[in-house]
């Protein structure tokens, strides 16, 4: 077998997971009407900071997530991230439902990135309105803190002199 | 009963698969699944380091497997 056909069969257990089903304009729906999903491209924070606006909030609270180029001493130099996308998008709503009943909030979105990522790639936005600043701060840390914890993405990352290595949120 | 079983990150590493159909008997139990499958593929994790996912949605591990599931093991996350 030659590299390439080592390389696709090596790939494929993980193909459907890096990319998603939906289009990217049914991706954006699914995050407006719902809460949250996954995108296989760069996300367009623009379009959903405009989805947010609304003339009764002062207060408009967004979250970018970022590769970074360290995980403790090893040097990233890129990574991948999987998901299991109807489980994300499922557990995303609750999420972003949870989040409306637990704060003051008018509105609240996220979105999560999958597929390959280079360093200073956005992996995650989240963006809150409300009315007054602090629900919107408090729901933004809140949604991020869940996210993390219960939301079905992986992350591999690929280092400059080791080998790649699965990643916990748990350490 | 036949299932559906989704594998990702390392449990798709050690299976080589992203999924795959399986015939179960009536009665099998997640933890009982999980156990053949950690066996034939070598998975390295134990249920307890675990969520399960049952048609979409997280499940406990407690819960019944029917016909026609589509049932996913789901290694710590790393979102976010």
């Amino acid at each position: 077998m030659d590299s390439q056909t080592d390389l696709d069969t090596a790939n494929q257990p993980h193909q459907q997971a890096s990319s998603i089903s939906h289009s990217v304009e049914e991706a954006y729906q699914i995050a407006q009407t719902q809460g949250f999903a996954l995108l296989d491209k760069a996300i367009d924070e623009q379009r959903l900071k405009n989805f947010l606006q609304d003339e009764q909030c002062g207060a408009l609270a967004t979250f970018e997530g970022l590769v970074r180029n360290h995980n403790n001493d090893s040097k990233v130099t890129r990574l991948t991230y999987y998901g299991y996308e109807k489980l994300a998008i499922n557990q995303g709503k609750l999420i972003i439902e949870e989040a409306k009943r637990l704060f003051d909030i008018e509105n609240a979105v996220a979105i999560h990135r999958i597929g390959a990522l280079e360093i200073g790639d956005m992996a995650v936005w989240i963006g809150v309105s409300s009315k007054h600043r602090y629900p919107a701060f408090d729901a933004c840390r809140w949604i991020l803190d869940t996210i993390k914890a219960d939301i079905p993405v992986w992350k591999q990352e690929y280092y400059q002199d080791e080998p790649s290595k699965w990643l916990s949120n748990n350490g | 009963m036949n299932i559906t079983v989704l594998y990702f990150a390392s449990l798709a590493d050690k299976s080589h698969k992203g999924s795959e159909p399986l015939t179960l008997e009536t009665g099998t139990s997640l933890t009982e699944l999980y156990g053949s499958l950690q066996n034939r593929y070598q998975f390295r994790q134990q249920p307890a380091e675990l969520r399960v996912a049952i048609n979409d949605e997280f499940a406990s591990w407690d819960e019944a497997i029917k016909d026609g599931d589509t049932i996913a093991f789901i290694p710590p996350v790393a979102g976010g």
